[in-house]
């Protein structure tokens, strides 16, 4: 049983504060979802996770079982268990999965032998074709196939957890179902139960996909948790109904005019 | 016979030498010499030491020495003929020699062969190779040439490669630049005839204070020709690079089909890579395009590489790698392929101070 747990997160991009106080706590074989509209931080929260260049953390903490991830590079909290679907996955040019993931595996201390096989096996149950097995890295597959791709590299290298950045987006209805079910498959194995954080504007991931948690993230904080209940709130009202209108003034730190200016 | 302390060197100040080191050149450090050659293959078709060849024209000072003191390789394929195996082109430099090594590949009509000419040196010490290549394609012959420079580190080379391409003949020419303190070839290719094609592809990575320098010229002066050339290179450490091409196009030359791309990897601070395309088009009814990069690795995708659990300095080899695939796909022979992955993959010096 792994935990990941991220408090008071504050992170910026070029100055500007994106992420404003998370707090999240996510066991083994929990699906936790994020939810909210653009601008919230939803893509800031899953590259401040995995490290992404360009993000800095201003306060807060992420663990994995006790583990402090902000102090590790992005290939160390990869192998310390956190996996990132991305909502674009990057093409590498002229790179093949099996050297991208055999690479990957080695550094993890895990057995290359039989990866061929193994890939061609987790292709299968991803209804991701072999002979995309020996394309370079994510090069003209279509956004279905991508995240196809992103879902097999999961099963492949078992992660404690699962980070998915949109993985709707971009995709069609069955890749989306296969790519869900896949993750829940993992979420519920017996033996090492996958933790899943979903990051998502729409819903309709989580027809497929359905979280035991649901988070709201509004302007870089999340404004309420709940159960899948939420979910039907926010298909109803849309995320109107989770904005704080008494919030707005503070949010536009912003000078506004040139007296706001010299007031700072 | 000229002497090498007759040679008047050109200066940097002329365009086709601009960016070169040429005025680092000191030729009273090296003495003319023969390399040592080992030639394999056809022995029909070859004529090793043949008598000096003078009926090709020399672009420059170091062609002329060419012509003086060539060491010569010549491959003859008769029309309709196929040679099957690659002929294989050995030429060692000794330490301390100026050489002038030539080959000259004539193909009749409907002829075929694969010619791979690699330059080493056979020590540590400072040596100036400078060699020839001259290719004539009669029609419909195809030939596949491929140039590896193996130098040492130390080295000089300064060559020329000079093609011509018949009716309807197919020209595959590559080249491999690792070694050489200064390397420069300078390619003249000309689609002489109607229905030609000339393919060009280039791997290059200097490291050190190495530099590879290439001039390239896609000459048409024929209709309905067509020509793809793409070069890629990286530079680390304090290494250099040039790539100046030129897509030239006759009056006369209409229905023409010319493609250039170089792209470069500069992989350290202290690197540095020039990269001038250059197009002379006389004729409306053409297809060309040129593409030309210069810049560090794409941080998304070493992110990307890195995100799966892959450390950096793998990630950036696997990048690098990766974007030389392209031009390793198009090489002719499957084994030396393995080779030079395994070459630039070592010669990665990611990771070690500078």
């Amino acid at each position: 049983m792994s935990v990941l747990e991220i408090s008071g997160l504050h992170a910026e991009v070029a100055g500007n504060e994106i992420l404003r106080g998370i707090d999240l706590t996510i066991a083994s074989g929990e699906v936790h979802a994020v939810m909210g509209p653009n601008g919230a931080g939803k893509s800031t929260l899953s590259a401040v996770i995995m490290g992404r260049p360009g993000y800095t953390v201003t306060a807060g903490s992420v663990t994995l079982d006790g583990v402090d991830l902000l102090a590790l590079s992005t290939w160390e909290r990869a192998i310390a268990g956190v996996h990132l679907i991305m909502q674009y996955p990057t093409e590498v040019p002229g790179v093949s999965l099996a050297d991208a993931l055999g690479e990957a595996l080695q550094h993890r201390g895990r057995d290359t032998a039989g990866l061929s096989e193994l890939l061609k096996a987790e292709a299968d149950r991803i209804g991701f074709e072999h002979r995309f097995l020996d394309r370079p890295l994510n090069v003209d597959l279509s956004g279905g196939e991508k995240k196809r791709n992103e879902t097999l590299q999961l099963s492949v290298l078992q992660p404690l957890f699962a980070i998915l950045d949109e993985l709707d987006s971009g995709l069609d209805i069955d890749a989306l179902r296969d790519c869900s079910r896949r993750v829940e498959e993992l979420s519920n194995d017996a033996e090492h139960p996958l933790g899943v954080l979903a990051i998502t504007h729409y819903s309709r991931l989580l027809n497929e996909l359905r979280p035991d948690h649901i988070h709201i993230l509004v302007k870089g904080q999340i404004v309420n948790s709940g159960g899948p209940e939420l979910a039907e709130v926010l298909e109803r009202d849309g995320y109107a109904a989770f904005i704080d209108e008494e919030d707005e003034p503070a949010e536009s730190s912003a000078p506004s005019s040139l007296d706001d200016l010299f007031k700072m | 016979m000229l002497a090498l302390a007759d040679l008047q060197l050109p200066t940097a100040d002329a365009e086709i030498w601009r960016y070169s080191r040429i005025a680092e050149l000191d030729v009273s450090a090296f003495s003319i010499q023969r390399g040592s050659l080992d030639v394999s293959g056809d022995s029909a078709v070859l004529s090793i030491d043949a008598d000096a060849d003078s009926t090709i024209e020399s672009p420059d000072v170091f062609a002329e020495y060419n012509a003086s003191h060539q060491q010569t390789v010549c491959v003859d394929v008769p029309a309709d003929t196929t040679v099957e195996e690659p002929i294989v082109i050995e030429f060692q430099a000794e330490d301390g020699s100026a050489t002038f090594p030539r080959t000259v590949i004539r193909l009749g009509a409907h002829a075929t062969c694969t010619v791979i000419e690699r330059f080493r040196s056979a020590g540590e010490a400072p040596s100036l190779t400078s060699p020839l290549l001259s290719i004539e394609a009669g029609p419909g012959a195809k030939v596949t040439y491929l140039a590896v420079n193996d130098l040492n580190e130390v080295s000089w080379q300064i060559g020329h490669q000079l093609i011509s391409a018949g009716r309807d003949s197919s020209v595959r020419l590559s080249t491999i630049t690792l070694g050489g303190y200064y390397t420069r070839v300078r390619t003249e290719a000309t689609s002489k005839e109607t229905g030609s094609e000339i393919e060009q592809v280039a791997l290059y990575f200097a490291g050190g204070d190495q530099m590879h320098d290439f001039r390239v010229i896609q000459n048409h002066v024929a209709e309905h020709t067509s020509s793809d050339l793409l070069f890629k290179g990286a530079v680390q450490d304090h290494a250099r690079s040039v790539y100046t091409g030129m897509i030239s196009i006759d009056e006369g030359a209409k229905g023409t089909s010319a493609n250039q791309t170089n792209r470069n990897l500069t992989l350290s601070e202290g690197a540095w890579a020039e990269s001038v395309p250059n197009l002379d088009i006389r004729n409306n009814d053409v297809r060309c395009s040129h593409a030309s990069t210069v810049g560090p690795i794409n941080e998304e995708q070493r992110y990307y590489l890195e995100s799966r659990g892959v450390p950096p300095e793998v990630a950036e080899r696997l990048v690098v790698l990766g974007f030389f695939d392209e031009v390793l796909s198009r090489l002719p022979d499957g084994t030396i392929v393995d080779e030079v992955r395994d070459r630039v993959a070592r010669k990665l010096s990611i990771g070690v101070a500078s």
